[in-house]
C-alpha cells in the first residue's frame, strides 16, 4: 500500500516534470526542470530496490550529461522567445505518424509483458552466485548481455573518436 | 520504531547541529587565524579572547545584511543557486562513517548515519549535483563576471571530477566493496591503510578535491583580481554566506571521505598491533576527527603557500597529467591485482 502511494506520487511528479520540460519558455527552467525529473526516476529506482541504478542515474544523467546541456544552452543566448511564424520544414504529418508508432510499440511491450516472462525478469530471477545490487548488475552485464554492453561501449568509443574528429579538423 | 526513526533522526541532528554547523562555521575562523600566523599577523583578536566569538559576530553581520537581488536577475534560480550548492554538501555526511558500532546506553548504536551498499557512489553523485549551485549563479545574477566565473568553475569542476572518480574506482578495486563501511573494514582486514598501497591514487585525489572544492591553488572560480570575486559577486548577506558555507562544508567532506578511503577512517595507528592497544584512549571517532583536521589543516597551509595556476595550466593539468596517470594507475592496480592476489 505505502508503497503504491509512494509510486504514484513519484510518477506523477515524473510526468509533470516532464510536460514542464516541454512547455516552459525559458529553456535554462526547461533544462532545470529536467534534472528534476531525472531526480525523481532515480528516486522510483530505489523504490524497486535498485540502488545501483539509482546512483549511477544521479551520477550519469543529472550530474553529468545535463550539466553540458546546461553549458550550451548558456552559452547560445536562447532568450527570446520563439516566434509566431510557420516552420516551412516542419514536418507535423510525418511527426504524428513516427509518434503514433512508438507509442503503438511501447503498449505492445507493455501487453506483451503480460503475457509471458520478459527476458529481463527471467534474467532477474535466476540464481546468481553473487549477492548485493552492484555485483548482480556487474554480473550480468558481463555474462548474459557481455555482447550489448560491449556494442555500447563500441557505440560511445565512435562518438568520442568522432567528435574529436569533428573538433579538430587537422589532426 | 525506536530503530527505524528516532534514533536514525537523532543522528542526523546531532550530525549536522553538533557536528557539520559548528566546525564550517569555526574553519572559517581557523582559516583566518593559520594564514595570519603565515603572513605574520594575528588574526581576528576583537571579537572575545583571541577572536574566539568572530563566527558569531560574522553570521550576526551576514543576516542582517540587505538582501540584494538584481533587477535584471533570473529570479527563481537565483534563489534556488545557494540553497542547491549548500544541500549535496550536507547531505554526503549521510554516509560518512564516523566509527563502528559502539554500545551506548546498553544498546549497539552505529556512528555513522547509513551503511549503504553503493556508499562511494553515492558520494561521487552528490558530489556531482552540487555543480550546479555554481553554474545557475553565475547564469542567474545576469552579470558578465560571475557568468565567466561560473563557466570556468563547472569547466573545472568536470575535468577533475573524471580524475578523482578514476582514482575512486582503483580504491574498489583493492577493497572490493563500494560500501564506507565495508572499505574501512577491508583497511582493517588487510592491515595497511589504502594511502601506502595507493600512494598514487592518494595524491590524484588529494590534487583533485583541492580543484573540486576551488580552493588555492585552483581557486580561479574566485579570483577576486580578475572576476571582481567569482560566481557569488551579484550576491549579498544569507545568501552570500550559504556559498561560503558549502564551500567549507564542502572541504570537510572531502577531507572525511580522504580519511575514509586513504587512511583508515576511525581506525587508530597500527589497529592490529596488540603492543599499540594504550592509543585507544582515544575513541574511534577522535582519531577520524583528527585525521580528518589534518587535512584541513593542510587544504589551508596549501592556500597560505602555493599562488594560483593559471586557467591553461589547470587544464593541462586535469587532462594530460592527472586524468592519464589515474587511468595508468587503474591499470596497474588492476594487473597486479590478478596476477599476485
Amino acid at each position: 500500500m505505502a508503497q503504491a502511494i509512494a509510486f504514484y506520487t513519484l510518477a506523477a511528479f515524473i510526468l509533470g516534470f516532464a510536460v514542464l520540460v516541454v512547455t516552459t519558455k525559458d529553456t535554462v527552467h526547461s533544462v532545470l526542470f529536467l534534472v528534476l525529473d531525472f531526480l525523481f526516476v532515480a528516486a522510483l529506482y530505489v523504490l524497486l530496490n535498485a540502488p545501483f541504478l539509482a546512483v549511477i542515474q544521479v551520477l550519469v544523467y543529472a550530474g553529468g550529461i545535463v550539466v553540458l546541456y546546461l553549458f550550451v544552452v548558456m552559452l547560445v543566448n536562447l532568450k527570446r522567445p520563439p516566434e509566431a511564424h510557420r516552420d516551412p520544414h516542419r514536418l507535423t504529418k510525418i511527426g504524428f505518424g513516427l509518434s503514433a508508432a512508438v507509442l503503438v510499440e511501447l503498449g505492445a511491450i507493455v501487453v506483451s509483458g503480460y503475457m509471458k516472462t520478459s527476458p529481463v525478469v527471467a534474467a532477474a530471477t535466476e540464481t546468481m552466485p553473487v549477492t548485493g545490487n552492484t555485483e548482480q548488475v556487474g554480473w550480468l552485464l558481463y555474462t548474459s548481455y557481455l555482447i550489448p554492453f560491449e556494442i555500447a561501449s563500441m557505440l560511445l568509443l565512435v562518438a568520442m573518436i568522432g567528435a574529436i574528429v569533428l573538433a579538430k579538423r587537422e589532426l | 520504531m525506536i530503530d527505524t526513526f528516532v534514533i536514525p533522526l537523532l543522528k542526523i541532528l546531532i550530525v549536522l547541529f553538533a557536528g557539520v554547523l559548528p566546525a564550517v562555521t569555526y574553519m572559517v575562523l581557523l582559516e583566518r587565524k593559520v594564514i595570519a600566523w603565515a603572513q605574520s599577523r594575528l588574526g581576528p583578536m576583537r571579537v572575545g579572547p583571541y577572536g574566539v566569538l568572530q563566527p558569531v559576530a560574522d553570521a550576526i553581520k551576514l543576516i542582517l545584511k540587505e538582501d540584494i537581488t538584481p533587477t535584471k536577475a533570473d529570479r527563481w534560480v537565483f534563489t534556488a543557486a545557494p540553497i542547491i550548492s549548500m544541500v549535496p554538501a550536507l547531505i554526503v555526511y549521510a554516509v560518512i562513517p564516523f566509527g563502528p558500532t559502539v554500545n551506548l546506553f546498553g544498546r549497539p548504536v552505529s556512528l555513522y548515519i547509513t551503511d549503504v551498499n553503493v556508499g562511494l557512489l553515492y558520494v561521487v553523485s552528490v558530489a556531482s549535483v552540487g555543480v550546479y549551485g555554481i553554474i545557475l549563479a553565475g547564469y542567474a545574477s545576469n552579470s558578465k563576471f560571475p557568468l565567466l566565473a561560473s563557466l570556468r568553475a563547472s569547466a573545472q569542476l568536470i575535468s577533475y571530477e573524471v580524475a578523482v572518480t578514476l582514482t575512486l574506482v582503483s580504491v574498489i578495486l583493492m577493497t572490493g566493496t563500494l560500501s564506507m563501511v565495508g572499505i574501512v573494514n577491508a583497511q582493517y582486514n588487510a592491515h595497511v591503510w589504502l594511502a601506502f598501497v595507493q600512494p598514487v591514487a592518494f595524491v590524484i585525489f588529494f590534487i583533485g578535491s583541492l580543484a573540486e572544492t576551488n580552493r588555492a591553488p585552483f581557486d580561479l572560480p574566485e579570483a577576486e583580481q580578475e572576476l571582481t570575486g567569482g560566481f557569488h559577486t551579484e550576491y549579498s548577506g544569507m545568501r552570500f554566506a550559504l556559498f561560503f558555507l558549502a564551500e567549507y562544508a564542502n572541504m570537510i567532506v572531502v577531507s572525511s571521505v580522504a580519511t575514509t578511503l586513504f587512511w583508515g577512517g576511525w581506525l587508530r595507528p597500527f589497529p592490529n598491533i596488540a603492543m599499540l592497544h594504550f592509543l585507544d584512549v582515544l575513541p574511534s571517532w577522535m582519531w577520524f576527527l583528527l585525521k580528518s583536521f589534518v587535512f584541513l589543516y593542510v587544504f589551508i597551509w596549501v592556500r597560505a603557500t602555493l599562488p594560483r595556476y593559471r586557467y591553461d595550466q589547470l587544464m593541462r593539468l586535469g587532462w594530460k597529467v592527472l586524468i592519464p596517470l589515474a587511468i595508468a594507475n587503474l591499470l596497474v592496480t588492476g594487473i597486479v591485482k590478478v596476477m599476485l592476489l
